[in-house]
């Protein structure tokens, strides 16, 4: 078997030194009605690369592949073009296969593009902290709302109804265990976010009032008022952001005054992969940074006075304070970290700013030629690459008719919603630097098809 | 716009003559040092070239919340990247570059041929909310793969969604939680042994129980005695290592079920050193109720210096059905369903005939598709024979380096037989004033990464040593010399042994200054500062 070095003559002189008999003799403590008496059933003896590659590479042909379609999902997963840098760089031995950094002699490597991912995140959420990453945007998301009710003492979070259903969800399944109360709505198909809702809601057990920036539907909205209205109460406001490319463009939450930011780095430098790995981002306050989840890189120097990077205030964590700790957390998503952090300094300031820009004039001219044809109605006043359309018939089936069509055309709310009628015509449309103008007119032409 | 840093770059000058001797870079041959991108980047830099097409930005739909203030995104051009993150990865040391006997890490070789595998365009580039019908190929690898993880467990299902072991074990005791719940029992206490990972207590507090610790009896086993005397209406769940974090297997495990069971509560077990019994011994035969299995251990997908992890969870029928959604489900007319929110009820009632019962999602999308695809590969790759292999293996190479040891390093448990996967020491007989922190920064120097230190906490100053079954004797041989000879310098005594590492990147980090003036972000130093803003953080030094 090619992964395994020891021959066989390796392995009876490594017998003879333990003093044993036979390999079954080291698992001696196995009770013996335990153990197999031969090779798992079913699955297959050892294969050969080639069989192997045969085999899942005909599982890879099944699927529709986004970048060989025109493609317009979104909601929480964003396709951009990552410079073949990145995946080169990502995949050098010494950090695809390096540990988490607990010898930091050896490990500067992962700990200095730690302290350097930290910072970048921190600017772009316009935060003084952040943490070297969590799982996906939605666990995040449900951190935050944890770190809010150890720093306020209270437990009642406010979540905007914009905010993704999936993220709503996975709050919903901790709260039933942590004892968190959750205000829920969910969007209307309109121009305005609701944000009178969640001020109205706000009182004095209020923890946190959690808003989407922009929101499922794509829309955008001035979070100043929300994070007046939640600090005369003393409630904190947590921002949360899938597509942290729009921060490019658009104001950080951190100015508007949010205590606590949170996101999904999966649109810069890593790709769709279905779903995950992602890379949950974590920014907050200094003052506030001992409640944080999350490893933490920090700077220091060694013996000899030079600069150096360790892992730091971890007597948060669950390996020094164990039942106490701020979360369970442990293995984070370092090599998605990395990814994002290599593709933003790739951009630096001004290629994000170029991008986003890039984005948002593709979203705007796309929305016009969506809106322009007979039945659709632009829903959003205000967006960044993202939107949602109204159609004159229910966009689930639409979908499914543009994927005959050889067209990926958007997600419709349906799939997200499944129970709520008055969602059932909503499509929200992404539209990335990807998307060719060829990709429009197809978008176009299967859309006006469908809505016949 | 203010630029991030236009002096550009200084070098880090030792303050203090080395050994070595100085170099006007800071730079010793291969080993170059290299500034933080705040330091030679700046916010008009890119790395990156738009389509001349691009279109230009016309009439905005901003409502005015259009970004005035400037981020301080240091940019750089494409060579000056690739050579920042070269220069950097040559300061970690990483599997690729030798042993790595990281206890309950199990960091073996990660074959490549499953990063070609998951980097397949039908895999690496489809969105999570595809129509289904887009997406066939992607759930065909779910659903293998989850079918083999219960083939190799002998557990009933499994919840695919968690993104880490330690998600995994939330996982499970949520499952425990939701299961207890439906048949109205309020139990309030988890009993954790001693040596188990943080992440255990951590998880059970983070699901509202009261954690309870159960001791552990001088063989390193769970004290079952102990046990059976503590389990009583009230104990909702207790979470066993096993292998255990002393590398034994725990040899009362079935009879460590069956009392939990008679006595209502269910067997959670840390599957973090599964690579022991991987196609040997099945947990379901064991009587456990759910496992997490770290896919990024066992089933070597990288660890990258930090994560991405997977921790797929098996059940126990009687926890199933409650575990997550989404969850993948083949029915007959071959079709593979992503069951989530809007179908769980009628699929439930259709094919399982009962009503959905699932504690809700826990991740959005479902889970590290990524990491399934690689763990696949690596299964199939093996087969049974080779994964039995990779079992019989891993634990033929931790008692090799177990016995060639013992007579240097105090081996708490070795009298009681042979280990599983990973050989465990302690620091006795070191000479006054030497612990297991030395004997780890040596290693270092000698080129290999240090064992686990400190842990598990049953075992005084222990050093937990896994060298995997990818290492071969002679890369066994070389570490025993190693380790032999700064065993017996320890027990000797000697001081040089305090200095080390002195030839990594860096020598001993300060840690408790780390801690105690916590610089956790880059700080543009004032634009008259003589000295760099890192520099005057930590000038009180």
């Amino acid at each position: 078997m090619r992964y395994l070095p020891l021959s066989e003559a390796d392995r009876s002189d490594m017998l003879e030194v333990i003093g044993a008999a036979s390999v079954d003799d080291l698992f001696r403590d196995v009770p013996e009605e335990a153990r197999l008496d031969g090779p798992i059933h079913d699955l297959p003896m050892h294969a050969s690369e080639m069989a192997v590659e045969r085999q899942l590479g005909a599982m890879a042909a099944k699927n529709m592949v986004a970048g060989q379609v025109p493609f317009f999902l979104g909601c929480g997963a964003y396709k951009h073009h990552v410079p073949a840098s990145v995946d080169h760089l990502i995949q050098r031995g010494e950090f695809l296969t390096a540990y988490t950094p607990y010898q930091p002699e050896i490990a500067q490597g992962t700990l200095q593009v730690l302290f350097e991912f930290q910072t970048q995140v921190a600017r772009l959420f316009g935060c003084e902290v952040a943490n070297a990453s969590m799982y996906d945007g939605s666990t995040a998301c449900w951190e935050a709302i944890g770190m809010a009710r150890r720093i306020t003492r209270k437990t009642k979070a406010i979540l905007s109804s914009g905010l993704h259903p999936h993220y709503v969800a996975v709050c919903r399944t901790m709260a039933k265990f942590t004892g968190d109360t959750l205000d829920l709505a969910e969007p209307e198909l309109t121009a305005a976010t609701g944000a009178e809702r969640l001020i109205a809601s706000i009182d004095g057990e209020t923890s946190a009032v959690v808003v989407q920036y922009p929101d499922i539907l794509g829309r955008i909205t001035d979070l100043t008022p929300i994070a007046e209205a939640a600090h005369a109460k003393g409630a904190l406001l947590i921002a949360v952001v899938t597509e942290p490319v729009a921060l490019g463009l658009i104001k950080s939450p951190g100015e508007m005054g949010a205590d606590i930011v949170v996101g999904e780095g999966q649109s810069i430098g890593v790709g769709l992969q279905f779903g995950g790995p992602y890379v949950g981002l974590f920014a907050c306050r200094e003052k506030h940074v001992r409640q944080m989840p999350g490893r933490l890189a920090g700077e220091t120097v060694d013996a000899e006075g030079k600069r150096g990077f360790v892992l730091t205030l971890s007597t948060r964590e669950q390996h020094i304070r164990r039942e106490k700790a701020t979360s369970n957390i442990c293995t984070n998503s370092g090599l998605c970290a990395l990814a994002f952090s290599i593709h933003l300094t790739l951009l630096g300031e001004k290629g994000l700013r170029t991008l986003a820009e890039i984005n948002h004039a593709r979203a705007v001219e796309v929305a016009g030629r969506l809106a322009a044809i007979p039945g659709v109605e632009l829903v959003n006043d205000a967006f960044f690459n993202e939107f949602t359309v109204k159609l004159p018939v229910e966009a689930r089936p639409a979908v499914h008719a543009m994927v005959e069509k050889g067209v990926l055309g958007g997600v419709s709310l349906e799939r997200l919603y499944p129970d709520r009628e008055a969602l059932a015509n909503g499509l929200v449309v992404a539209v990335t630097e990807v998307v060719s103008d060829e990709d429009i007119d197809a978008l176009e032409a299967a859309l006006k098809e469908v809505c016949k | 716009m203010s630029s991030v840093n236009q002096s550009g770059w200084k070098p880090t000058v030792p303050t203090a003559a080395t050994s070595e001797g100085t170099t006007t870079t800071g730079n010793r041959a291969l080993m170059l040092e290299e500034p933080l991108i705040f330091e030679i980047g700046d916010s008009e830099t890119t790395g990156v070239d738009f389509e001349p097409s691009a279109p230009a930005p016309g009439h905005d739909r901003l409502a005015g919340l259009k970004r005035t203030n400037p981020i301080e995104l240091p940019g750089l051009t494409e060579p000056e990247t690739v050579r920042h993150y070269t220069r950097l990865s040559r300061q970690n040391y990483a599997i690729d570059l030798g042993l790595f006997p990281l206890g309950s890490c199990t960091m073996k070789h990660n074959p490549r041929l499953n990063e070609k595998m998951a980097r397949l365009p039908g895999f690496a580039d489809i969105h999570p909310l595809q129509p289904r019908e887009t997406v066939q190929g992607a759930l065909e690898v779910i659903n293998q793969l989850a079918f083999w993880l219960i083939d190799l467990t002998g557990m009933h299902g499994v919840a695919m969604s968690p993104k880490a072991g330690a998600h995994g074990e939330l996982c499970g005791l949520l499952c425990i939680r939701a299961a207890l719940e439906a048949r109205g029992d309020a139990r309030q206490v988890v009993l954790v042994p001693e040596s188990a990972h943080g992440t255990n207590p951590a998880t059970a507090a983070f699901c509202g129980y009261r954690v309870e610790n159960i001791p552990a009896t001088a063989a390193g086993r769970v004290d079952l005695a102990a046990l059976k005397a503590r389990l009583g209406p009230d104990v909702a769940a207790v979470m066993i290592t096993n292998p255990n974090t002393c590398g034994l297997f725990e040899p009362e495990m079935k009879a460590i079920s069956d009392a939990v069971h008679a006595a209502g509560g269910f067997v959670y077990c840390d599957g973090a050193n599964f690579n022991a019994i991987v196609g040997k011994v099945r947990p379901g035969d064991l009587g456990i109720d759910a496992m997490h299995i770290n896919l990024h251990k066992t089933f070597s997908t990288p660890h990258g210096g930090g994560g991405p992890g997977s921790g797929p969870v098996v059940l126990s029928e009687a926890l199933s059905p409650f575990g997550p959604l989404p969850y993948t489900a083949r029915t007959q007319d071959g079709v593979i369903h992503l069951v989530e929110e809007e179908q769980a009820e009628d699929f439930a009632r259709t094919h399982f005939g009962r009503p959905a019962q699932s504690f809700g999602r826990m991740v959005a999308f479902h889970g590290q598709m990524g990491m399934f695809t690689r763990a696949l590969s690596y299964i199939l790759s093996h087969g049974a024979d080779g994964l039995a292999q990779v079992a019989e293996d891993s634990v033929l190479n931790a008692n090799y380096v177990l016995r060639s040891l013992e007579d240097v390093l105090d081996a708490p448990f070795a009298g009681s037989g042979p280990c599983m996967h990973e050989a465990i020491f302690s620091d006795r007989g070191f000479a006054e004033g030497f612990s297991t922190i030395d004997v780890a920064k040596a290693l270092i120097d000698e080129g290999f990464h240090p064992m686990t230190m400190y842990f598990p906490l049953v075992v005084h100053g222990a050093m937990l040593i896994e060298p995997t079954e990818t290492e071969s004797k002679a890369s066994l041989d070389q570490f025993i010399v190693a380790l032999r000879s700064i065993a017996e310098r320890a027990r000797a005594g000697d001081e040089a042994l305090k200095a080390a590492p002195v030839h990594a990147p860096r020598r001993r980090l300060d840690e408790t200054l780390a801690a105690r003036k916590p610089v956790l972000t880059y700080q543009t130093p004032a634009p008259d500062g003589a000295e760099a803003g890192v520099g005057t953080e930590i000038g009180g030094r």
